[in-house]
């Protein structure tokens, strides 16, 4: 079954399984003060070390939490109302238009709810979020921002964005940079201490390990106010009883990504072309999206003129072929990406788009099913699509 | 009960009811290749708060995505809001505004089942569209259901022979309970689920507050026909039908004591006129851009049977043709016919063919 949807989610890694079962047999609550507990905590303790290690952090800058969309919510709310409390002209956050959802509607919803402004920074035709912006967006008024967000790695396109020349420049106005790495994490080098940045949103079923399991690495430096209150665990940030299984699988699978990275990224980046190169042979006037070498190795996102994104995954689908849109859904309809009409995309042609996204289990055989059916599959939806249902 | 055809590559289109659930079942009982798809027919889906009913809430979708699972066929949710306002709703509310009672469900079969999504299927590579509708195909002619309190040959009547040869509905051989019973057999959660009544994209019920909405409100008068006196206002002469009687708050009784039905709506002037009953019963029924199910009226005049609403007002009648017209002289008269229902032709139970009612003349009234 050729699965190209890898940005999705990617294959456990065997020795994550493993670990992650071997870890779910075993008794104690890392804050219990008895010998199961102290078990479980140095389990918990030696995972956050290693996943530090992999990351260029200190284990002291390590927030476990249940995933991608967690870590998102936590800095940018949590940054926001810490700098906001600390200095109420701290209103306005500073994002890129192309921010995953997790990152987007927080943002919006600290605008509706909680008084803040958005300054939303363009992006060029390719998806990159140019630095000039940014620099105009915090000198226009220092003292107001509270934080920026944007991406390491688009989750849909693949381009990536510049964060430490980011980073630096929030840091000469004295703002934190939070970036979302969830892409970016075991496919490219990410060291959050080089980086600069303050606070970086990392997740493991992106890269071999559990679903429910991420984190937020945190600048000891940076206050955070906490989503969840409770037990205090996490350095207060973020409470509640330590997965102690989901931290030990998020350390293996992440340490081993990230070792394998300069083995693995070079062959899935040659397959990725290779099925780029295939599909344009046999569909000429195809669009390939996103930056053409700041990318994430394993995504190759198209448009298809005069198809619907849907027509084409379900045909794909019904051949075994699965992909996706890309763009995220609302009640099951695929609305047009919000990242392809930043990158100044119409939104009919934000539509005809599908996502290919190859990962460590990703196979020439693979490439060479998409390219067999793809020639049929978009005369098919281009036949549908002239019977257009969004005309 | 199932087709010994060869097996057909088919699209269910499943709205998250009983009934689509189970046809869908039976496609898939049959051999065929089946998928499901759910229409996303409102721009701005309800959530699961609002409780709403019909096909337009995140609840119907979910429960038709569960029902695909529970049948292990792919699931796609086809998008068609923009389709569905401009083909559906907006002629809703334009009918409404001529003084006229339009039927959704027909125009919805006729313009996105059977044409957007028929036509998208088609081009698909799909050979035909599965519905839950209770209605039976036999030999390419549409007939009733053998439930018939719960058939809808009615507003599948503007079909035509070409939409028909790639539709199936797989329960018109059963009743309702029958669905339910086998829904409950096949393990689906649906099987309980309460039928659906009201129009979909209204999901309170209110039809009159929805078309205020998109219309806006304008006080007019209420006429009394024999005397022509003034007997109460309304907030704009839309939403009103004729040969209702509820909700009109008539400020004044009729001298005999009995109740009044609005008799004609006449919205150049925003007036309603009331009078008694018995002005209401027609004996001859004008429709028009009457559409042959055989593709060919069966002769320029010919006597059948005829229904002037989606349930009940059934009657033998004798049909003229004309170019674009019938006329329907009503073998016995009938109460409330009202502009903008269909007008449905049926030889015994099979449907004919069908028409717009413009016009009905009344008894002892010379319109």
């Amino acid at each position: 079954m050729p699965y190209l949807d890898h940005a999705a989610t990617t294959p456990m890694l065997p020795e994550a399984i493993a670990a992650v079962g071997a870890a779910l047999g075993e008794l104690g609550n890392a804050s219990s003060l008895h010998g199961s507990g102290r078990r479980a905590r140095r389990r918990v303790e030696e995972s956050r070390e290693q996943l530090a290690g992999s990351l260029g952090a200190r284990p002291s800058e390590v927030v476990f939490t249940a995933g991608g969309t967690e870590a998102d919510n936590l800095a940018v709310k949590g940054i926001y109302w810490a700098r906001r409390d600390a200095d109420p002209r701290r209103r306005r956050i500073i994002a890129s238009s192309v921010e995953h959802h997790a990152v987007l509607d927080a943002v919006d919803w600290l605008a509706t709810h909680e008084g803040a402004d958005v300054t939303w920074l363009p992006v060029d035709a390719q998806g990159k979020v140019a630095p000039g912006y940014l620099r105009e967006a915090l000198a226009a008024d220092p003292d107001s921002v509270a934080l920026v967000t944007v991406m390491w790695a688009n989750n849909e396109v693949g381009t990536t964005e510049p964060i430490s020349a980011l980073a630096a420049l929030a840091h000469e106005f004295g703002v934190p940079l939070h970036t979302d790495a969830v892409q970016a994490v075991g496919s490219l080098p990410v060291d959050f201490a080089e980086s600069g940045a303050d606070a970086l949103t990392m997740t493991g079923h992106k890269l071999g390990g559990a679903y429910g399991a991420g984190a937020l690495l945190l600048r000891r430096d940076v206050d955070c106010v906490p989503l969840l209150h409770g037990g205090g665990q996490e350095r207060d940030v973020r409470s509640g009883t330590l997965d102690v299984p989901g931290a030990i699988g998020l350390a293996v699978a992440t340490s081993l990504a990230v070792e394998r990275r300069l083995q693995l990224a070079p062959r899935i980046a040659r397959l990725r072309d290779s099925l780029i190169d295939g599909v344009r042979e046999i569909v000429p006037d195809v669009i390939v999206n996103g930056h053409p070498t700041d990318r994430l190795p394993g995504i190759a996102h198209l448009s298809f003129p005069g198809c619907e994104g849907d027509s084409l995954l379900m045909l794909l689908d019904a051949r075994g072929i699965e992909c996706s849109t890309g763009s995220a859904c609302s009640a099951g309809v695929a609305q047009p990406s919000h990242v392809l009409i930043a990158m100044g995309a119409s939104a009919a042609a934000a539509r005809g788009s599908l996502r290919f996204s190859l990962g460590h289990t990703s196979t020439a055989d693979d490439v060479a099913a998409v390219v067999d059916a793809i020639g049929p599959v978009v005369e098919r939806a281009r036949r549908a699509g002239l019977t257009s249902v969004a005309s | 009960m199932t087709p010994a055809a060869a097996p057909l590559k088919v699209l269910a289109a499943m709205s998250g009811g009983v009934d689509s659930a189970v046809a869908a079942g039976r496609a898939v009982d049959a051999g065929h290749d089946v998928t499901g798809v759910h229409l996303a027919l409102s721009a701005a889906p309800q959530t699961l708060r609002h409780g709403a009913r019909g096909c337009c809430t995140l609840e119907d979708a979910n429960d038709a995505r569960r029902a695909a699972d529970v049948l292990g066929i792919p699931f796609y949710i086809w998008d068609l809001a923009e389709r569905f306002k401009a083909d559906v709703v907006d002629g809703f509310v334009s009918e409404y505004a001529a003084g006229r009672t339009p039927n959704p469900c027909l125009r919805c079969n006729e313009k996105i089942k059977f044409t957007a999504v028929l036509d998208r299927a088609l081009a698909l590579g799909f050979d035909a569209v599965v519905t839950g509708h209770h209605a039976r195909l036999d030999d390419g002619r549409l007939r009733r259901s053998v439930d018939m309190g719960k058939d809808q040959s009615y507003v599948l009547a503007v079909l035509t022979a070409r939409q028909l040869a790639h539709a199936q509905f797989p329960l018109g051989d059963s009743t309702k309970a029958q669905v339910r019973a086998e829904a409950a057999a096949r393990g689906l959660a649906v099987a309980d689920k309460p039928d659906s009544h009201d129009i979909c994209f209204i999901a309170d019920g209110d039809t009159r507050g929805f078309l205020a909405k998109q219309l806006g409100t304008r006080d007019g008068p209420i006429v009394d026909s024999a005397t022509g006196d003034v007997v109460g206002s309304h907030a704009g002469s839309f939403g009103y039908t004729v040969g209702q009687r509820r909700g009109l708050n008539l400020n004044r009784p009729s001298p005999e004591g009995e109740p009044r039905y609005v008799l004609s709506i006449q919205p150049k002037t925003n007036t309603l006129v009331v009078g008694p009953g018995e002005l209401l019963d027609a004996d001859e029924v004008t429709a028009q851009r009457p559409l042959w199910t055989s593709g060919t009226s069966p002769s320029d005049e010919f006597d059948c049977l005829v229904q002037l609403r989606a349930h009940g007002m059934v009657t033998p009648a004798t049909v003229r043709v004309t170019a674009d017209e019938v006329v329907a002289r009503l073998h016995s008269s009938q109460r409330g016919v009202a502009p903008g229902q269909a007008l449905v032709m049926y030889d015994d139970d099979v449907v004919v063919g069908s028409a717009t009612i413009a016009a009905a003349r009344r008894i002892g009234v010379i319109a």
